[in-house]
């Protein structure tokens, strides 16, 4: 490939000296400041601000509601409609996942249970929360659309067992997902 | 110029691919030579082209009837009468391409014939062939087994088009059928490939299953009131290219793309089945079959394929044991060691035997005829087990290295002293035992009561019993698949052990067990040269003493083995396979 060469330009004595920006600089947050004082502060009102500048007082305050769509939080297993679950252990999230976060026991659904023709849940599913990137891959890859990253971002616990979420708590997290596959109805 | 001139001055390719009995193929458009009567799936396989298929197996007869085989071929237009042939420049004459595709499974080659396994012709028919494979398939793939190693999977992306066309209903099928044992059964994935069909037919021997019904109605299932039970049915799990019959031991246990292979040998009877040992961390999932055509072909019986879950059951033991004041207490290995060698050595060496098992390798039984050298004792033996030859695979042998101890040890019959012993025993004139890897209350004949007469037991063994718990030193020893080493088979073809997985807990290796103990008898310091560090190191003493190994070594053993010594016993299913090749009904 070619080298562009690109020409530095040429500065004026006023700019060499850079006592100009350096001031322009001192303007801009003396402004802020003095907004700030004056309770004026941009985007305070959009934030939740207590008052003083922008800052959002976490955790009185949240900014969950102007969280985007895309978020990616906690990754979590979700119910069906009829409140089946969703996974069918394949396993596919475990294999993809770059840090090696899921761990999956599949079981067989017994014949007696209505969802018998399933024939495969998840005996246990766990998240080891330590080791979530939260790159979502894993939802990216399920094709049963049972795994979602949720909103939830406040996973904290006081050891590394309670930061591994087991089936129960990833339903909790996850709840129901309505009209998205129809994969297990009666005209499969 | 004549052909005739041709002939006589300079032979022609087909004249001098005949003298060798070989006949002159191009395979898409490069001119190859194979043996006359090769089927062109097979002469296609030989040059790197693999022909995807679902129902040709080169063990069973070749129906043709998945049709993912199809190839275009050609051959030399018939001349017209008084015509001769034309000849190009080098020797062949032209192709012409017959405008529909054949079975590549089926059909032999010839003289001068043209295969395309490419073109448009072949990829258009293929794509056909798979979507109407794909009509009646379910969407099964995320909890159906065969997921990763599925041949409708692979072929789909390698040769489908990528998305259905079909608008109609799905035909339904019974669903999660038992039809066996071991065995479960998925109609709608079934392609009606018959492999398996063929396999209980012409190999088991015992045809249960068939297919009823017609056109996508085509339903595979057992015969009325007979179930698959037959002890080779897992055999058909492993040929069905789709999902169709799963396994109820692996069933929904681990994906397959998760397990690592590990090329190893069956120690359940004298055969020796080569296998493969599917593992994923530190737990075995399954056992397949591995194919060596002078062992096992390409099966095994499933009495032998199953018989694994005790590597991991709760009565395995995992950490060395002494008996204090009549109870165990787990110890560490120098100490277990030494309280061994003591207990041994106590009193009269002629008050001392030792039981070895026909199920150590090679290496561990050299090593064990060294110990008892070491203790200065005759009574040496191992234990017999003999059963029903099943006039397939398992041999009457049950002991998988009854060869390796009469090679290592140089005797004919390395079980008989094993009454006498036992007469000893309970007469009081033998006072002392070791025990390697042999439940004494089981087949070797001896009772609970009879191990109370000893002075001192010594035991190296994989799972909890009455031997562990009369043993006044338990030394946890490895399972098959956690261990290396060699075995002799029935047929004396020398074969490899490889290490799956490690021994549980704090078990060691056998042959290590042997090694520290002979240091501790011989007073050999790990220093020395002759101290073996590796089980290398051991095969090497052992190449230099036993003229049946030597210049081998365990890499040169290689995954298939080597004949090392000469028996009349043959493997049934083997005489019975080359039998149906020399007549023609399979590959081979």
């Amino acid at each position: 490939m070619a080298v562009v060469k690109i020409k530095r330009p040429d500065l004026r004595t006023g700019e060499k000296l850079y006592l100009g920006a350096l001031f322009k600089g001192f303007l801009v947050t003396l402004k802020h400041a003095i907004d700030s004082l004056r309770g004026k502060t941009r985007g305070a009102k959009a934030m939740g601000s207590s008052g003083l500048g922008a800052t959002m007082q976490f955790p009185e305050q949240r900014w969950d509601d102007s969280m985007p769509d895309y978020y990616r939080g906690a990754p979590a297993l979700v119910t069906d409609e009829q409140d089946r679950e969703r996974c069918v252990s394949c396993q596919l999230c475990e294999f993809i996942c770059p840090p090696k976060a899921i761990r999956i026991v599949p079981g067989e659904i017994p014949s007696d249970d209505p969802w018998a023709k399933v024939e495969k849940r998840p005996k246990e599913f766990e998240i080891d929360m330590i080791r979530c990137i939260y790159c979502g891959m894993c939802e990216e890859v399920c094709p049963e659309q049972a795994i979602y990253l949720r909103k939830d971002y406040l996973i904290s616990g006081s050891s590394r067992e309670e930061m591994v979420h087991d089936k129960k708590k990833l339903y909790e997290i996850g709840g129901k997902r309505v009209g998205l596959v129809n994969k297990w109805n009666e005209l499969k | 110029m004549s052909a005739e001139a041709s002939t006589s001055e300079a032979k022609l390719p087909k004249d001098l691919a005949a003298e060798k009995g070989l006949v002159n193929v191009q395979i898409d458009g490069v001119w190859r030579q194979v043996p006359k009567g090769t089927r062109m799936i097979e002469a296609c396989r030989m040059f790197g082209t693999i022909v995807p298929h679902y129902c040709y197996h080169p063990k069973l007869s070749s129906p043709g009837n998945c049709r993912m085989c199809l190839v275009q071929m050609g051959m030399p237009p018939r001349p017209a009468p008084g015509q001769d042939p034309t000849y190009d420049d080098d020797g062949f004459q032209p192709i012409g391409w017959m405008p529909r595709p054949i079975i590549a499974c089926a059909n032999t080659v010839a003289e001068n014939m043209g295969i395309r396994t490419g073109g448009e012709l072949v990829e258009s028919v293929r794509e056909g062939v798979m979507e109407f494979l794909l009509i009646n398939h379910p969407l099964d793939c995320p909890i159906c087994d065969q997921a990763g190693e599925c041949r409708l999977q692979e072929l789909s992306v390698g040769y489908g088009r990528g998305e259905s066309r079909f608008v109609d209903m799905k035909v339904k099928k019974p669903k999660n059928v038992d039809i066996g044992p071991r065995i479960r059964l998925d109609d709608e994935r079934c392609i009606m490939c018959s492999r398996c069909i063929r396999f209980m037919d012409e190999v088991a021997g015992d045809p249960v299953l068939g297919f009823t019904q017609r056109g996508t109605h085509t339903t595979l299932t057992v015969h009325p009131g007979r179930r698959l039970d037959s002890n080779y049915s897992l055999n058909t799990v492993d040929i069905c290219p789709v999902g169709a019959l799963t396994s109820n031991d692996f069933r929904f246990q681990m994906r397959v793309w998760f397990l690592k292979e590990t090329p190893s040998i069956d120690v359940n009877c004298g055969t020796g089945t080569n296998i493969t040992i599917w593992t994923r961390g530190e737990t075995v999932y399954r056992i397949t079959p591995r194919q060596n055509d002078e062992v096992n072909s390409c099966w095994m019986p499933d009495s032998h394929r199953l018989n694994f879950h005790y590597i991991d059951s709760e009565e395995r033991l995992t950490e060395p044991l002494v008996k204090e004041d009549g109870r165990h207490r787990e110890a560490d290995w120098p100490d277990a060691i030494r309280r061994t060698v003591e207990g041994l050595r106590t009193g009269d060496p002629s008050e001392l035997a030792i039981i070895a098992s026909a199920r150590m390798t090679n290496e561990e039984l050299f090593l064990t005829k060294a110990l008892t050298e070491s203790l200065g004792t005759e009574h040496l033996t191992v234990v017999p087990r003999l059963g029903e030859p099943d006039g397939i695979l398992i041999s009457a042998d049950r002991n998988p290295n009854t060869q390796g101890v009469k090679v290592v040890w140089r005797r004919e019959d390395p079980g008989f002293r094993l009454g006498g012993i036992r007469d000893m025993v309970r007469e009081g004139r033998i006072k002392r035992l070791l025990v390697l890897g042999e439940e004494l209350t089981a087949e070797a004949g001896f009772t609970a009561e009879d191990l109370l007469k000893l002075d001192f037991l010594a035991s190296s063994l994989l799972l909890a019993g009455p031997t562990a718990e009369a043993s006044d030193v338990v030394l946890p020893g490895a399972a098959f698949a956690e261990k290396r080493g060699s075995m002799i088979n029935v047929t004396g073809r020398l074969q490899r052990l490889n290490r799956a997985v490690e021994p549980h807990g704090r078990a060691r290796d056998d042959w290590e067990i042997l090694r520290d103990l002979i240091a501790l008898v011989d007073d050999l310091p790990s220093t020395s040269p002759d101290y073996p560090h590796l089980i290398e190191d051991v095969f090497r003493d052992m190449a230099a003493a036993i003229p049946e190994f030597k210049g081998l070594n365990l890499s040169k053993i290689g995954d298939l083995g080597l004949p090392v010594t000469e028996t009349d016993v043959t493997i049934p299913l083997l005489e019975d396979e080359r039998a149906r090749k020399a007549a023609g009904e399979i590959v081979g």
